[in-house]
């Protein structure tokens, strides 16, 4: 073979392995991709069942609750609308606290609960996440159309 | 003021700036050595005028002048002497100055240092590199002053981030920066080789040093992020796939790539037009990446404070510096086919395989980056990418570089006979499977497929670039046996291989394990033993900490003790994890302290971390080997030569 | 097609890409929920004396500022002058919402830079920030008489915002 086919060959190769991995990447990414589902959503049951999702919202004051010297604890997280339990074993992080946003990895359990692998918090005072923060004034839009029709509280069906 | 002097100093820059890119490359074009000589004198003054302004911006912030804005909201008296100068650097307006600043450094440099290029070459290298300049320092005279004053003054400032309150992080960005900024002198060298249309091969040799030492600064840049996220991000993980880091880790994939096509093109005259867009790429990323941190486009845990018109502004000039190098590009790289040919076995091939999947590389990172976005704008759902995802993507294209890399050292140029070629292979390839079988099966007594591959990878990189140290040192005493440029080549591979062997066995055998302790309690993790001997209260200079001694037991044997801290910084309220590490070659072992459970038990994350300081190790080796290939002689003496000689044509007959 | 332009047109497509970006990810550019719906009713002690409480109902009758703060934020001082001035104006009645802070702070806060509130609602724990949807500080909500969100700015005000964002929606309900 003369050099200009052999680099043929060479290139012809390299298209092909790069096929093969395009392919298993793009499998790989349908898989790892984790989208990120809004609270009323949740309620209203527009989750993945079968993989982790993430959720965002605010600690609801008053609503973490951890067993004495156990890593097990819980917490609510509410859109301002609507409200889901979230069990967690683990560390938290630094700036986890009631009222304040918070971004939950992880699943549903059978019983309406949230069951978190990963929790993440703000990483300074004045940052939160644009996710939740869109989530939070889009549905603070329900509370006020709640409180004008007189029924204040969770609607996920309108949404 | 001071400040306003700061301020003065950023305007006459910006002047200065003008007329470095215009004179000198007018010059230039009309070959009038007067307008050229313009050059070297405004890349000095414009680099004197932004120092200025950085010293008085750095003086505000150690007089506590809060009547800056900038300085109030980032500095606070009790803030350390250390953090108030690296505060400097902690936010957009201040690292986007240090920025400039690095900028006219390398451009200083780069008309102290070529006095053995052509005059109008370096006059349009600087011209360009003006060019760049001017949009910085625009950028920050419109959108990111700095020095905007505060009415009335505050009594004391809003402090720094307690994150950025770190020894590590204060010489993080100005590595990084340094090596970021670096791309830019590449990037001015080939757009001044087309702009003069003088595209043989000297422009890459002219090159080439610059490109390294940009590159090791990055390496090292990011190497120390890496850490940093290690230790003060507080939960023991070394590389996120965040946004920002994936912003610098690309032009480091590309300046990679670009330093072993430069290779090609100055020793072979070849892939030169490839090259050429390796060096714009290498800087259009750069552009990227600010665009990306600073735009607030992108959802980060580091991302600066968003501001859209920041992000046009960015995007506007990213726009006409690239379109503007790829519109020269499309006009003259069409010359420059040359067919000189290369057999298939020679170290052409293995250097353009290189090339193709480093490129590749990035193209998975930056699609990574980027695809959050794009399904949002597709509406297709609010998406982030699990790290799962980048690991395995990542590893498509770089486990076949990293094997390739092994045996593309041992090739010739133009044509490698096979016999020989494999005669050298074997030596290394059967250590490398024998190392990577044994070393995991019986020092960390398990074994997997992905394993196999990544240590046995490893040792092979390591044992195949030693070799021809090795053999150096055998045939020739002392003496000139091997170049520093293949000696430095040879060390930059060492160091990869360590990288790789420290990536491996950590993603294999490292502990992670969040556990409840109480003081008086013990838990055990990987085979060690932690006792939380007890709990203290400890102030620092602007934080209380509660600090838990944790000792650290093996077999009963006492292996070390650690304190963790929580801290609470006094200013922002914000709580900070300080983790404990006990730091070995062989085994980080790092615990850190979550929050109380009641019961006055602490959850803990403790963690067992086998080679994970090879990471680091492994990059730092790495920038060693582009520090001994820059000292290669090569470069110093063709540069007095050159200058004899004035004329590089001549220079290269010779090469 | 020449194999040497086709870098251009990756880099141009990426940029188009990008400003779309921009333009769909500007947290400004979203519409605030509260734009047009009556603010969220609070009562809250004032700062400076616990014993007064103010409330929604003390902003109804003409156009109202309710501008968030705290001493902790230094932007919120990066405005502090234009408030001053505007208060100085009597142009228009602007209340103070305290959030997150301490009380003894913000009253030597006041006492140092002036007092450009009626008064000032204080609000430490966020529970009418909350309500409110409030980021971060400082942030500014502009009433109308019938005590509905016409206007809400985040980050410091300044005479050039005041004139664009606030007069000119004053302006043209009221010809």
């Amino acid at each position: 073979m003369k050099p200009r086919q052999q680099r043929m060959l060479a290139v012809g190769l390299a298209v092909l392995g790069i096929a093969i991995a395009a392919g298993l990447t793009l499998r790989a990414f349908e898989d790892n991709m984790m989208f990120f589902v809004e609270i009323s959503d949740v309620v209203a049951g527009k989750h993945p069942s079968e993989r982790n999702f993430r959720i965002g919202g605010l600690v609801v004051g008053g609503s973490v609750h951890r067993e004495e010297g156990s890593l097990d604890m819980s917490f609510e997280v509410t859109d301002t609308a609507c409200t889901v339990p979230v069990i967690y074993s683990g560390v938290l992080p630094d700036l986890f606290r009631e009222g304040q946003g918070v971004v939950a990895h992880g699943r549903m359990g059978d019983n309406g609960v949230f069951v978190a692998d990963k929790i993440l918090a703000k990483h300074d005072e004045n940052y939160m996440a644009p996710e939740v923060a869109e989530s939070l004034s889009k549905h603070q839009q329900d509370i006020q159309a709640a409180v004008a029709r007189g029924t204040e509280g969770c609607n996920p069906d309108d949404s | 003021m001071i400040p306003e002097i700061g301020q003065f100093a950023m305007i006459l820059a910006l002047a200065l700036a003008a007329i470095q890119t215009a004179v000198p490359i007018v010059g230039a074009h009309r070959d009038d050595a007067a307008m050229m000589g313009v050059a070297r004198s405004a890349a000095t003054g414009q680099f004197v005028f932004v120092a200025i302004a950085f010293g008085c911006l750095t003086y505000a912030f150690l007089t506590d002048d809060f009547s800056v804005l900038y300085v109030a909201n980032h500095s606070q008296l009790s803030l350390p002497t250390l953090y108030k100068v690296s505060a400097v650097w902690g936010a957009h307006e201040g690292s986007l100055l240090m920025w400039v600043l690095i900028l006219a450094g390398w451009t200083l440099a780069v008309a102290r240092f070529s006095s053995g290029v052509p005059d109008a070459f370096a006059a349009r290298v600087i011209g360009v590199l003006g060019f760049l300049s001017i949009g910085f320092l625009a950028f920050m005279i419109l959108t990111s002053n700095p020095f905007e004053r505060l009415v009335p003054a505050a009594a004391d400032g809003a402090d720094l981030n307690p994150l950025l309150q770190d020894p590590g992080l204060a010489i993080h960005p100005p590595l990084l920066y340094i090596g970021y900024v670096g791309f830019s002198v590449a990037f001015a060298f080939a757009i001044a080789a087309m702009l003069s249309g003088d595209l043989d091969r000297t422009w890459a040799k002219w090159t080439r040093p610059w490109t390294t030492l940009a590159w090791l600064f990055l390496t090292l840049g990011i190497a120390l992020g890496s850490w940093w996220a290690y230790y003060e991000l507080g939960w023991g993980g070394w590389w996120f796939w965040d946004a920002v880091e994936n912003a610098s880790f690309m032009p480091w994939l590309i300046g990679t790539a670009l330093m072993h096509s430069l290779a090609v093109t100055e020793k072979r005259g070849l892939f030169k037009s490839w090259t050429l867009l390796l060096a714009i790429t290498a800087f259009s990323l750069s552009l990227l990446g600010t665009f990306l941190v600073r735009s607030g486009i992108l959802v980060s845990v580091h991302a600066f404070a968003t501001d859209p018109e920041r992000g046009y502004f960015i995007l506007a000039f990213l726009g006409i510096v690239v379109v503007g190098a790829l519109l020269l590009y499309a006009w003259r790289a069409p010359s420059l086919d040359s067919d000189v040919g290369f057999a298939l076995l020679s170290r052409e091939t293995f250097l353009l395989l290189n090339n193709v999947l480093l490129v590749i590389a990035t193209a998975i990172v930056l699609y990574g980056t980027l695809s959050p976005l794009i399904y949002q704008m597709m509406d297709w759902g609010k998406i982030s990418i699990g790290e799962p995802w980048f690991n395995f993507a990542f590893l498509i294209p770089t486990v076949p570089l990293v094997i390739l890399l092994g045996m593309g050292m041992h090739a010739a140029w133009r044509t490698q006979n096979t016999g020989t070629w494999l005669d050298v292979l074997k030596l290394p390839a059967i250590i490398g499977v024998v190392l990577g079988i044994v070393v995991p099966l019986f020092v960390y007594g398990r074994m997997s497929v992905m394993l196999a591959v990544g240590c046995i990878a490893a040792f092979w990189i390591v044992v195949s670039s030693l070799v021809p140290i090795i053999r150096s040192l055998r045939r020739e005493k002392g003496a000139a046996g091997i170049t520093r440029s293949a000696l430095g080549m040879s060390v930059a591979h060492v160091g990869m291989g360590l990288f790789v062997l420290g990536v491996t066995v950590v993603s294999a055998f490292g502990v992670e394990s969040d556990r409840a302790l109480s003081p008086g309690a013990s838990t055990e993790v990987a085979g060690f033993e932690f006792e939380m001997r007890g709990l203290n209260n400890v102030t620092g200079p602007n934080f209380t900490a509660i600090e838990a001694e944790v000792e650290i037991r093996k077999d009963g044997e006492y292996v070390g003790t650690v304190r963790p801290q929580k801290r609470q910084y006094l200013v922002q309220k914000s709580p900070m994890t300080e983790a404990g590490i006990r730091a070995g070659l062989d085994k980080d072992l790092f615990v850190a302290l979550g929050d109380q459970l009641g019961n006055n038990a602490w959850s803990v994350r403790i963690q067992y971390k086998p080679l994970i300081r090879f990471i680091w190790l492994g990059c730092l080796i790495m920038a060693l080997g582009g520090l001994i290939a820059i000292s290669d002689r090569r470069y110093r003496v063709n540069v007095r030569e050159t200058a004899k000689r004035k004329d590089p044509k001549a220079q290269e007959a010779a090469a | 097609m020449n194999r040497f332009i086709l870098p251009l047109v990756i880099v141009i497509g990426l940029i188009v890409f990008l400003v779309m970006g921009l333009q769909h990810g500007d947290p400004r550019a979203l519409p605030s929920p509260f734009i047009g719906k009556p603010a969220p009713e609070f009562e809250l002690p004032t700062l400076k004396n616990p014993e007064v409480v103010i409330g929604t109902d003390n902003f109804a009758g003409k156009y109202t500022l309710v501008n968030v703060w705290a001493t902790w934020c230094v932007m919120c001082q990066a405005e502090h002058g234009f408030l001053m001035d505007l208060a100085a104006s009597k142009s228009i009645p602007i209340y103070g919402l305290n959030w997150r802070d301490s009380r003894p702070d913000a009253i030597r806060w006041l006492g140092r830079l002036g007092d450009p509130y009626i008064a000032s609602a204080f609000d430490p724990d966020n529970r009418v920030g909350m309500d409110w949807g409030v980021y971060g500080a400082p942030e500014t909500f502009l009433l109308d008489p019938e005590g509905t969100v016409v206007y809400k700015h985040l980050g410091p005000l300044d005479p050039a915002i005041w004139e664009r964002e606030f007069l000119s929606r004053m302006q043209e309900a009221s010809p």
